[in-house]
């Protein structure tokens, strides 16, 4: 393992993202330290859910290298050439990360529960009987005691939420993505999962998180990027980017928006 | 749903219902149905009338159908027709699978061998894919693994190898595959690509999303349209006379009618054999589509949570 402490959790250097012509990612640098969280703003197609997913390689990168805890995803570089890495390697690279989605994603055929042992019976080889114990410890943790029997279709949206936010937690990642969590989710509901993940950030995970709530990200973001265009225009503390008037027009312009 | 009163415990009287609020429920009358009552007395004449041409009509011969139809040549090919119904479904089955997986996968060459296959076996028909399989061990005398063009490994005579039945399972399965495969295909189209992202991430395998992900939830979709098939299977068995296979139910109740020049109790026989099976396979059907709709239909399981 790479576990010297100055090591950054990720590390994106000149990262750009082609779809065929469409330029999504157009040279992002960025870095987060462990324990941080680092939260992205922007306007739709920015191209801020295209660097998440690019993180833990749902997305291939066209160009660039982003490291985790130090080693290359995706690739074995030698001599300057980039050897495909195996299935089964991504497949191990992607444990060192969690992802939560805009529509949680959970599987439909299984109850709570079976959703947050999944990935640590499947994956990681745990005992059934020791990966439930963890899981239903996990689902105390954000609110779902007793609920583990349910159907995600029998849980309102802000609970299958925080289902999705247990299930990632159980294969206990270095880093934890989030794409837009609360987008999908009816107003009311939205405070139930920000209360979780703001718990998640104050217990010093690793974050990156995609959002539109810009009241939250003041509140929990140690950095903040302002993306547009494919490539991040601001970055910096919160109160830095979200009170500069002076510096570019785009921020000050997009936050008159969301924030009227 | 009215909220309940802790005091509510006992009957409420008609119309009313107790709690924080007194509330009076409308007093509601049920249309009348009147179309309903006629619709229903001119079916029952229809079933009476057509109940009465069956049974006191000479031209069916009933009593040669209750000669026969527990008859052992009946039942002999009742066993067979269903055998042969499983075995080749239980050949199509995985086989389609296969083809499916092959077909999504990113290796061109196992693209390519899938979609020939279905090529072959959906767009020949059946009655000449049944013949060419009866034909099989006159065509190719024998089977064997063996070096390009030098010697022999292991080989076997094809007579041994693909026999009537075999041949009528072979021939059928693999017809049936072909369209099996388009069904599986829809039923894996139809999932949503965040299943298959949220599997990725958390680092399940490819062969562990396909089979703990996507099978489980394609299921749902695919049983209803599979189990039609098995049923026309159950039916396309007759159509073995062409390997030849002899065995089947229609096979033999269409012998004994030769034999008695009476095809009309026997053919009753072959649809009341046809008509019994079918309502078993239904049944087993509606298990298979409740236990694949978990999640779905909102079915409370009684156990626990695993």
């Amino acid at each position: 393992m790479h576990g010297m402490a100055n090591v950054p959790a990720v590390e994106m250097r000149d990262v750009h993202k082609f779809y065929s012509d469409f330029h999504a990612l157009r040279g992002v640098n960025l870095t987060i330290s462990k324990g941080d969280v680092c939260v992205a703003i922007g306007p739709s197609g920015s191209g801020k859910s295209t660097l998440l997913r690019c993180i833990n390689q749902l997305e291939v990168i066209s160009a660039g290298r982003i490291f985790l805890d130090g080693e290359l995803q995706g690739y074995r570089e030698v001599d300057g050439r980039f050897h495909t890495l195996s299935p089964s390697r991504v497949a191990n690279q992607r444990r060192r990360t969690g992802m939560v989605f805009q529509r949680f994603n959970l599987f439909p055929h299984m109850t709570a529960l079976e959703n947050v042992v999944e990935g640590p019976i499947q994956v990681k080889g745990v005992p059934r009987s020791e990966a439930r114990e963890r899981a239903l410890a996990l689902l105390e943790r954000v609110g779902l005691h007793g609920l583990g029997s349910r159907y995600p279709n029998q849980l309102s949206g802000g609970q299958q939420q925080r289902v999705a936010i247990a299930r990632t937690l159980a294969m206990e990642p270095q880093v934890m993505l989030f794409d837009e969590p609360t987008s999908a989710l009816d107003p009311e509901l939205v405070g139930e999962v920000l209360d979780v993940i703001k718990d998640l950030a104050q217990s010093g995970m690793t974050m990156m998180l995609v959002t539109h709530e810009i009241g939250f990200a003041r509140e929990v973001a140690d950095d903040l990027v302002f993306m547009d265009h494919g490539l991040i225009v601001e970055g910096g503390k919160p109160q830095d980017v979200l009170n500069s008037p002076a510096r570019g027009a785009k921020p000050g312009a997009f936050l008159s928006k969301v924030l009227a | 749903m009215s909220e309940q009163g802790p005091a509510s415990t006992a009957t409420h009287p008609p119309g009313v219902v107790d709690g924080p609020i007194r509330v009076v429920r409308n007093d509601v009358v049920p249309p009348r149905y009147i179309g309903r009552w006629i619709t229903t007395l001119v079916l029952l004449l229809v079933a009476v009338q057509a109940a009465h041409g069956l049974i006191g009509n000479v031209h069916f011969h009933w009593a040669v159908f209750a000669e026969h139809v527990f008859s052992p040549q009946v039942l002999r090919g009742v066993w067979w027709t269903l055998l042969l119904t499983v075995a080749a479904m239980a050949l199509a089955v995985p086989l389609a699978m296969v083809l499916v997986v092959m077909g999504e996968s990113r290796n061109p060459l196992l693209k390519a061998v899938a979609l020939g296959f279905f090529n072959v076996s959906a767009t020949t028909e059946i009655y000449t894919q049944l013949v060419f399989w009866g034909l099989f061990a006159l065509l190719f005398p024998r089977l064997s693994i063996s070096i390009p063009f030098g010697p022999e490994l292991i080989g076997v005579d094809s007579r041994l190898l693909v026999t009537p039945a075999v041949a009528a399972v072979v021939g059928l399965g693999f017809n049936e595959s072909a369209y099996l495969t388009e069904i599986f295909r829809a039923g894996f189209r139809a999932i949503d690509r965040g299943q298959t992202e949220a599997a990725q991430a958390l680092g399940m395998s490819a062969r562990k999303i396909w089979l703990r992900i996507l099978l489980p939830q394609a299921m749902r979709t695919i049983i209803p349209p599979t189990s039609n098939e098995t049923i026309g299977m159950l039916k396309m068995t007759s159509l073995v006379l062409a390997v030849p296979f002899t065995l089947d139910l229609m096979f033999a109740t269409s012998a004994i009618a030769n034999r008695l020049f009476l095809p009309v109790p026997l053919l009753m026989v072959a649809a009341a054999w046809y008509l019994f099976i079918t309502s078993v396979l239904m049944v087993g059907q509606y298990f298979l589509e409740r236990h694949y709709g978990r999640g779905h239909d909102l079915i409370v399981s009684k156990g626990g949570p695993m």
